[in-house]
């Protein structure tokens, strides 16, 4: 049992500072959930993958640096650590990049990874439709054949990053007459610009565009953006799902900084006598540090080949709930200020609000825990 | 970095665990709370040759470490099989006695704490000392004095039955003085908070199995209650507090930093307090009673939470070990 790293690991995590100290803004980008923002975020994707810092763990080909889980999270905890602008990539390299290393063809990921790696080509998820969201194999709408493709129609929601971004993936129903919903689906990419899609930004709560609904009229999808056999989608997208509540999702590296960022305002604003606030920053720091050992121990068991499975529902409901609790707190500290929107505090505190509600609500998490982790029997919900 | 046990941990762990589990655990505590230490000595004796205490305890004074890693893994199995005594005391009595400047106490009194031949416990400044009654060794702290008591006053019972805690009597002979008893108290409370927060991990866990295995079998409506989503959601919440309590554990005994071993402390605790909280929500009436075994575990988690550091206190600490300036205001 031992938490130090390599020295090959500590030159890495040497190499990473150097870069991000050189390159990190000074002034911090826009909102990424403005299109000015977002641009100026993909600008940043630009920038790191032009030193191979954007997708450190995919292999070197497609603009990598194959790195392993632990330099991962070394670099996460640089990057956090250097005050780095939030990664407007993220839904393609954690949500569908992974699914292409475990079922895309090759020449689907020369296709599409290094374009993902570069931020040329920004990826929204177009999972959840207005009567399917827990329950995602209830989803209606639907890919039909045709001449070297397929057809897509009927309507997709909360797609995270759709209102600039350039491309989609989700599940559609492409057998209209399977004895159980989750058969007969298949995993597609579209283009979001295609002719037959309309876009219409939905603002979250502080009114920014941070998702959209996507209606889909015949939008063609020619056969090379299919992934995996037809049919067999829930299969391909269970992994994904596996990816987004796990370990890739949220850091321990944007906790770690956000802690510390949280300890500074507390020296500067605390009141010495209100040792209820006090004990809530001590905890904001406790939880970073169980959150990154927690996440160390999964990491050495993937390490020795065991894979993750359902102690991604025990990290899951756990980060949501720290993040809130993290951002709770400095709002708190701030007092008044505190109200202000637009700032980094209160923009994280609405962004940490929709964590117990996205990537399987907390409900189903705690329902896997219960019945995968502690053997409980299944009852109705 | 590979922060898992190791083959030989995980093996120590189960063998304590096989011991612990054949050895009549419970009627062990019943019988401590009772006043009758004898078989709960016995049972000491037998973790003593397991090399439990041998683990807080220096090469030079006849033990095997120290060993943080290695007494966290026993003492989370102590925790989870209810055992009685001064358990912690002793470890943190080993720590304070090895963490003195001068040799001579040390010297005169591990080799026999090691062996399980003779029992500590302490009181840091005016703390009651756990179990005097049954302790052979009784050490008192009082401001930089390290004393052997002559005695103890009253044995008063604690929350947990199984816990009796006394005062020690004044005078007594002096050990030592002077700043390394300052010193050697701070060793010592940081190694009793992590044998501590093993300890209370391992009632939260026990806790939690029991709880578990109590709503799979107990029907209402019809059903296993462990099938309604109300009490799933509960049962979900203390194993997440549980799981992100361990690697803070673990993570402690690697560095023994004061802030990293206060985390620990007030983690565990709070997660096993939950679970204890949990546990009788879901037992209803009968885990309300003194005659059901969860009984044990249930005072015992209340009881770990202020003995070594009340919650404010590890908070406290945590902030206080943090680099940079304190709070300015």
């Amino acid at each position: 049992m031992d938490l130090t790293h390599s020295a090959a690991d500590e030159a890495f995590r040497a190499e990473a500072r150097a870069w991000l100290d050189a390159h990190v803004p000074s002034v911090p980008l826009p909102s990424l959930e403005t299109e000015e923002g977002f641009a100026a975020h993909r600008a940043w994707e630009a920038e790191l993958a032009a030193d191979r810092w954007s997708v450190v763990s995919w292999p070197t080909e497609y603009g990598g640096r194959g790195a392993d889980i632990v330099r991962w999270l070394v670099f996460e905890e640089e990057y956090y650590a250097a005050g780095a602008p939030g990664r407007v990539g993220q839904n393609g390299i954690s949500l569908l990049a992974p699914t292409l290393f475990d079922h895309g063809t090759r020449e689907q990921r020369a296709r599409v990874l290094p374009p993902m790696a570069t931020g040329e080509v920004i990826w929204a998820q177009a999972w959840s439709e207005p009567e399917a969201g827990s329950d995602l194999a209830s989803l209606t709408s639907r890919a039909v054949r045709t001449d070297g493709g397929w057809l897509l129609g009927g309507q997709k929601t909360w797609s995270s990053r759709a209102a600039f971004a350039d491309r989609a993936f989700g599940l559609f129903r492409s057998e209209p007459d399977t004895p159980k919903p989750h058969q007969g689906l298949t995993y597609l990419m579209f283009d979001l610009r295609a002719p037959g899609v309309t876009v219409r930004p939905i603002g979250r709560l502080d009114g920014k565009p941070a998702f959209a609904e996507l209606f889909l009229d015949d939008v063609f999808v020619p056969d090379e953006d299919v992934i995996g056999e037809p049919g067999q989608g829930w299969r391909v997208a269970m992994s994904t799902a596996g990816n987004e509540r796990g370990l890739t999702l949220r850091s321990p590296g944007r906790f770690l900084a956000a802690a510390d960022r949280l300890v500074d305002l507390w020296r500067t604003h605390c009141d010495p006598s209100d040792t209820a606030l006090r004990d809530r920053v001590a905890d904001a720091v406790i939880g970073a540090r169980a959150y990154q050992l927690f996440t160390y121990a999964s990491a050495s068991r993937f390490l020795d080949g065991e894979s993750i499975g359902p102690e991604s529902s025990l990290n899951k409901v756990f980060w949501s709930e720290y993040d809130i609790a993290l951002h709770e707190t400095a709002l708190d500290l701030l007092g008044p200020e505190g109200e202000l929107a637009d700032t980094d505090w209160s923009e994280g505190y609405v962004f940490s609000l929709a964590g117990p509600v996205y990537a399987g609500t907390n409900e189903i998490q705690r329902d896997i825990i219960a019945e995968r982790l502690l053997g409980l029997p299944k009852g109705r919900r | 970095m590979r922060f898992l046990l190791d083959t030989e941990q995980r093996a120590f762990a189960a063998s304590l665990d096989a011991m612990l589990t054949s050895a009549h655990t419970p009627s062990a505590i019943r019988a401590w709370a009772e006043g009758d230490h004898t078989p709960g000595l016995a049972l000491w004796s037998r973790l003593a040759d397991a090399g439990v205490f041998a683990l807080a305890i220096p090469e030079a004074y006849d033990g095997v470490g120290p060993l943080p890693v290695e007494l966290a893994v026993a003492f989370v199995e102590l925790g989870r099989h209810g055992v009685p005594g001064p358990l912690v005391e002793t470890v943190a009595a080993a720590a304070l006695l090895s963490g003195l400047d001068e040799s001579g106490p040390a010297k005169r009194l591990l080799p026999a704490l090691a062996s399980g031949e003779s029992v500590a416990t302490l009181a840091l400044a005016d703390s009651y000392a756990l179990d005097a009654d049954a302790a052979t060794v009784l050490l008192a702290v009082n401001g930089a004095g390290l004393r052997l008591a002559p005695g103890h006053g009253p044995v008063r019972p604690s929350v947990d039955r199984a816990r009796r805690l006394a005062r020690p009597e004044p005078g007594g002979e002096l050990l030592a003085t002077g700043p390394q008893v300052t010193r050697a108290a701070a060793h010592a409370l940081r190694w009793a908070r992590l044998a501590t927060a093993a300890q209370a991990l391992g009632a939260g866990l026990a806790l939690l199995d029991r709880t578990v295995a109590y709503v799979r079998q107990r029907t209402q409506f019809g059903v296993p209650i462990g099938s309604f989503q109300a009490v799933k959601h509960q049962l979900a919440d203390a194993r997440i507090a549980l799981e992100f309590a361990r690697p803070l554990l673990f993570g402690a005994a690697l560095s023994m930093t004061p802030a990293d071993v206060a985390a620990a402390k007030v983690t565990a605790c709070e997660a096993a307090y939950a679970t204890a909280r949990t546990a009788l929500q879901l037992h209803g009436a009968i885990g309300y009673t003194a005659e059901y075994d969860l009984s044990l575990w249930l005072t015992k988690a209340r009881a770990l939470r202020t003995a070594w550091g009340s919650p404010a206190e590890c908070r406290a600490a945590v902030l206080g070990g943090l680099s940079g300036d304190g709070p300015r205001s």
